[in-house]
């Protein structure tokens, strides 16, 4: 898992197309209304070298970069994180521009015959020829759809396509959260004797930024590890590494993943990214809707596949009654809640945190189930690898928290051999055992229960719903039976903490402030955090991916400081978990709730604000 | 599947526990049924796997000998696809009724019929919530006072038969829960069918909705009110084997042989492997009193069966990669050394 993640609060942007196709005003209305948003900003416009390039060839691609970001920008950026190719020939020429993992805007309408020949592409797919498959490509129909936008206008073709740059700038101001007030009054200004111009510029930008909202198209953010180990590194996003890692998992416990999904934003790429793994034995099963996402999983999960369900918080919501099936019947089970803001249907493409005490309680009695999650892009393959190794080793649901900045981030992943992972050891149980009982306890210790799968001789039994009586597995009444079977549910999962490293403090064990955070802001904390030290401070800082059961060392890690804050990106439910558990300890809380992640000017002014005033 | 030649009786898979439905309930004869017709069918004991959701019905797996999992309300359906998916040999057999199916698990219920999972779906239809005590369900009559209906439902039913076909079914036949043979020959039938075999049977609950059936199974009148259909044989029925289907112009009608010129070869003959399915949902809805009910499989069509056509991918993806483990999907595509 990388240690230091350096986050980049920095997005570099380039804008490219034909000359003609108006890619500096593009990017300078988008530089402007980023200056007017409050960021910082510097821009590289870059002409082709002759007046009258020809049309459609890579000499004449016009483009304009423009790097903005929360803190001081001295550069126009180095690479790309957002290409936006209005033709084949900005594509081919930017190429080698764009980073790893990063998301390209490509107009697919300017795909035709002639202006791949042009471009000099010898097949007919130019973003597979240019390797850039393995990038978010958005293949966006601006041309059709800026035709649509002004059909009725009276417009001709030629001066309707002269405003396609807009429905670009459109999308971008979607995923950037840009108003678009600020371009609509340049329109106004500059347009002031030709109304039709303005209607017709605002209606594009307007179409491009709800084309994006409709697709939901979704920031990208770039989270890099400021030192690196030697090895081998591919880029990666969290939602591919989730996937990746439970197909690991699958691997090392020597079972084939079944995953039950339902698509969902921010979530669904974790179903796409299996399904591309038949290769690897994997079933995908796109159910027909959240509640048989998890039932079909658990129904693999019986019949002994390692199952695997994925959602976002409104998903996980309806899987909660399945869930609790899980816990009683204590079949293996991971779900992954990619977090999203909320309550209800909120901001699908936005990041938070909200969803921690959904995982941690919302089912029906006392269902309790391991709950851990993610930090980063590449240590989403770690921790879904774990949420399998604890799911199968300890028979039992496990919830992995990522969400939408994590998933949809990237970061270098240095590459793991499987022949490093541990070994994950499944619980099945022997055909003809006479032994055999549902819920025999094999391990004492760890309460565990063993994988009696469907078509082993001799092992016929019956699981569900309904309070089982301990050992044998009858239904059972019983009040004092209830009693036994909730608290070994309670016990198994307080056991998982003897298998979990201990938590490890970033910075000395004492000292006047404790950062602690969990999951994905992992980043921007500990760069806070290293920003103060380096100034001098007495802060250190520990990140919790262990979130149920919690890391055994956790209250005496607490004792070294004088002043704890807790800082979340939600209204404080890590915080209030942490006070229910650990009454001796007063816990500051920061928070913020915009579907946005921290920046780490913002931590530092609030973290120095803390240790003044206490 | 596994095929094994039988070797068991029907005893061999009755479980240990106590069987609580009530003294009259329709369910002790299916189960009956069930227990007789997995003895004769060609499965090991280890490849059954039975599973309910909740309802009296949904009691059904604890009584069973076999692989069991009693889910949670509605949702056998999603679970046993998940377990049919994930293994193919195995002989999957949902339990469900028509609340659990209809109501709660109505989306899964048509999901499954649609994809053509290899299973097996026993809808037990007493049109009425037995377990919750009298409430009326999805296929309770229109006008029936029940216990959340005082003043009689003002809802309309579903047919089941209809919607299965509505919802693309390859197999529907219906039994009687006072007919244990025919039971265990139509869940036969069911087993060799590939693809969703959704057998609806008429079960009575003595407590909430008795004789809710009572006009079909009358014992005076029971012949000529049950039509039993058989693939290739004519729509007979009645006590004095006279009566008959036949088609008009305004759809079927009941005909008696040697009345009006109706000969014996102007009944309709049952085909069950005809695609279209207008025949099958014409015969799925005859109701009394002009119509005898029609039991027996009504529509039995060859498709391809989804879980067959999953792993079938998976074994054609694997044959043609060259991705052996996770080290090489890792290390795939663009890498970079430091």
């Amino acid at each position: 898992m990388d240690k230091q993640a350096k986050v980049v609060d920095e997005i570099v942007i380039r804008f490219s197309g034909d000359s003609g196709d108006g890619m500096q005003l593009t990017g300078t209305l988008f530089s402007d209304a980023s200056a007017l948003f409050g960021n910082d900003v510097s821009t590289f416009p870059d002409y082709p070298a002759e007046i009258r390039a020809p049309q459609g060839t890579v000499g004449g691609v016009s483009g304009f970069q423009v790097h903005f970001g929360h803190s001081e920008i001295h550069t126009p950026g180095d690479y790309a994180d957002v290409l936006v190719a209005m033709n084949p020939a900005a594509l081919k020429a930017n190429a080698r521009w764009i980073k790893n993992g990063g998301t390209v805007i490509f107009d697919k309408d300017s795909v035709t015959e002639k202006t791949l020949k042009k471009a000099e592409f010898t097949t007919e797919d130019p973003v597979k020829e240019l390797h850039l498959d393995g990038h978010n490509v958005i293949y966006a129909p601006i041309s059709t759809l800026t035709q649509e936008a002004l059909k009725d206008t009276g417009m001709d073709k030629k001066s309707i396509l002269r405003s396609k740059n807009m429905f670009a700038l459109g999308i971008c101001y979607y995923i950037f959260d840009r108003p678009l007030n600020f371009t609509e009054a340049y329109f106004e200004k500059k347009f002031a004797k030709k109304p039709q111009i303005i209607e017709a510029n605002k209606r594009v930008l307007k179409e491009g930024f709800n084309y994006a909202a409709n697709i939901q198209a979704l920031p990208s953010y770039k989270i890099e590890p400021a030192t690196q180990e030697n090895g081998l590194y591919r880029s990666i996003s969290g939602n591919q590494a989730t996937a990746w890692g439970l197909l690991a998992a699958a691997e090392k416990a020597n079972l084939k993943l079944f995953c039950g999904s339902y698509p969902i934003t921010p979530a669904t790429e974790i179903l796409m990214y299996l399904s591309q793994r038949k290769d690897m034995g994997a079933i995908t099963f796109q159910a027909e809707d959240e509640i048989a996402g998890i039932c079909t999983a658990i129904g693999a999960s019986f019949a002994g596949k390692f199952a695997v369900t994925t959602t976002s918080g409104p998903g996980l919501a309806l899987k909660t009654e399945a869930a609790g099936l899980a816990v009683i019947t204590e079949l293996p089970l991971v779900i992954v809640d990619v977090q999203r803001g909320g309550p209800s249907t909120g901001l699908p493409t936005k990041t938070e945190q909200a969803d921690l005490m959904q995982a941690l309680y919302a089912r029906n009695g006392e269902s309790p189930l391991p709950v851990i999650a993610a930090s980063s892009p590449s240590d989403c393959f770690d921790w879904a690898f774990e949420a399998g190794r604890i799911a199968l080793e300890h028979m039992t649901p496990v919830i992995l928290l990522t969400d939408g900045y994590i998933a949809n981030g990237t970061s270098p992943m240095k590459i793991k051999k499987m022949a490093d992972m541990p070994t994950i050891k499944n619980r099945i149980a022997k055909a003809n055992d006479e032994n055999y009982q549902p819920y025999r306890r094999v391990d004492k210790e760890l309460l565990i229960r063993e994988w009696a799968i469907p078509g082993t001789e001799g092992l016929e039994h019956r699981i569900g719903g309904l309070e089982k009586m301990a050992v044998n597995g009858n239904v059972s009444y019983i009040p004092e039976n209830h009693e036994v079977m909730s608290h070994e549910r309670d016990a198994r999962v307080k056991q998982v903490a003897v298998n979990i490293p201990d938590i490890k403090i970033t910075g000395d064990s004492e000292g006047d402030l404790l950062v602690v955070g969990w999951g994905s802001t992992k980043g921007h904390l500990e760069d806070s955090v290293s920003q103060m030290r380096a100034e001098g401070k007495k802060v250190s800082f520990v990140n919790f991916n262990y979130i149920n059961p919690l890391p055994k060392n956790t209250a005496d890690v607490f004792k070294g400081f004088k002043n704890i804050v807790v800082a979340e990106i939600n209204l404080g439910q890590f915080v209030s978990y942490l006070r229910m558990q650990f009454t001796d300890f007063k816990f500051h809380q920061y928070n913020k709730i915009q579907g946005l992640p921290f920046t780490v000017d913002e931590l530092v002014g609030e973290f120095n604000k803390i240790m003044e005033e206490n | 599947m596994t095929e094994v030649a039988n070797k068991y009786v029907a005893k061999d898979f009755k479980s240990d526990q106590e069987v609580r439905w009530c003294a009259g309930c329709g369910d002790h004869a299916i189960l009956n049924a069930v227990q007789r017709a997995f003895a004769e069918l060609p499965h090991k004991k280890e490849d059954y796997a039975v599973i309910s959701g909740i309802g009296c019905s949904s009691r059904f797996p604890y009584y069973m000998n076999t692989y069991g999992f009693h889910t949670i309300h509605g949702r056998a359906g999603a679970i046993a696809s998940g377990v049919k998916t994930a293994n193919p040999n195995l002989s999957v057999w949902q339990i469900t009724g028509d609340g659990d199916g209809l109501a709660i698990g109505g989306n899964h219920f048509i999901h499954e019929i649609r994809r053509n999972i290899n299973l097996n779906v026993l809808l037990f239809n007493n049109e009425i919530y037995g377990l919750t005590k009298g409430q009326y369900s999805p296929t309770t009559k229109m006008g029936m006072k029940t216990k959340t209906s005082p003043f009689g439902t003002v809802e309309r039913p579903f047919k089941v038969g209809q919607l299965v076909i509505g919802a693309e079914g390859t197999f529907f036949a219906r039994s009687l829960d006072t007919n244990i043979k025919h039971i265990t020959s139509t869940l036969i039938q069911a087993d060799q069918h590939k693809g969703t075999s959704i057998v609806e049977i008429l079960q009575n609950c003595v407590i909430f909705s008795d004789k809710i059936h009572g006009w079909i199974t009358d014992k005076e009148h029971k012949e000529d009110r049950q039509l039993y259909l058989e693939h290739g044989k004519s729509m007979i029925f009645g006590k004095e084997k006279n009566k008959g289907i036949i088609m008009t112009s305004h759809g079927l009608a009941v005909a008696t042989i040697g009345e009006d010129g109706i000969k014996e070869s102007d009944i309709l003959v049952h085909d069950a492997k005809k695609e279209d399915p207008f025949i099958h949902l014409m015969l799925a809805n005859m109701v009394g009193p002009d119509f005898p009910v029609a039991f027996g499989v009504i529509r039995a069509v060859e498709e391809d069966a989804y879980d067959e056509n999953v792993a079938k991918q998976v074994a054609d993806v694997q044959a043609e990669t060259k991705f052996r483990s996770m080290d090489d999907i890792l290390a795939s595509g663009s890498t970079w050394e430091v």
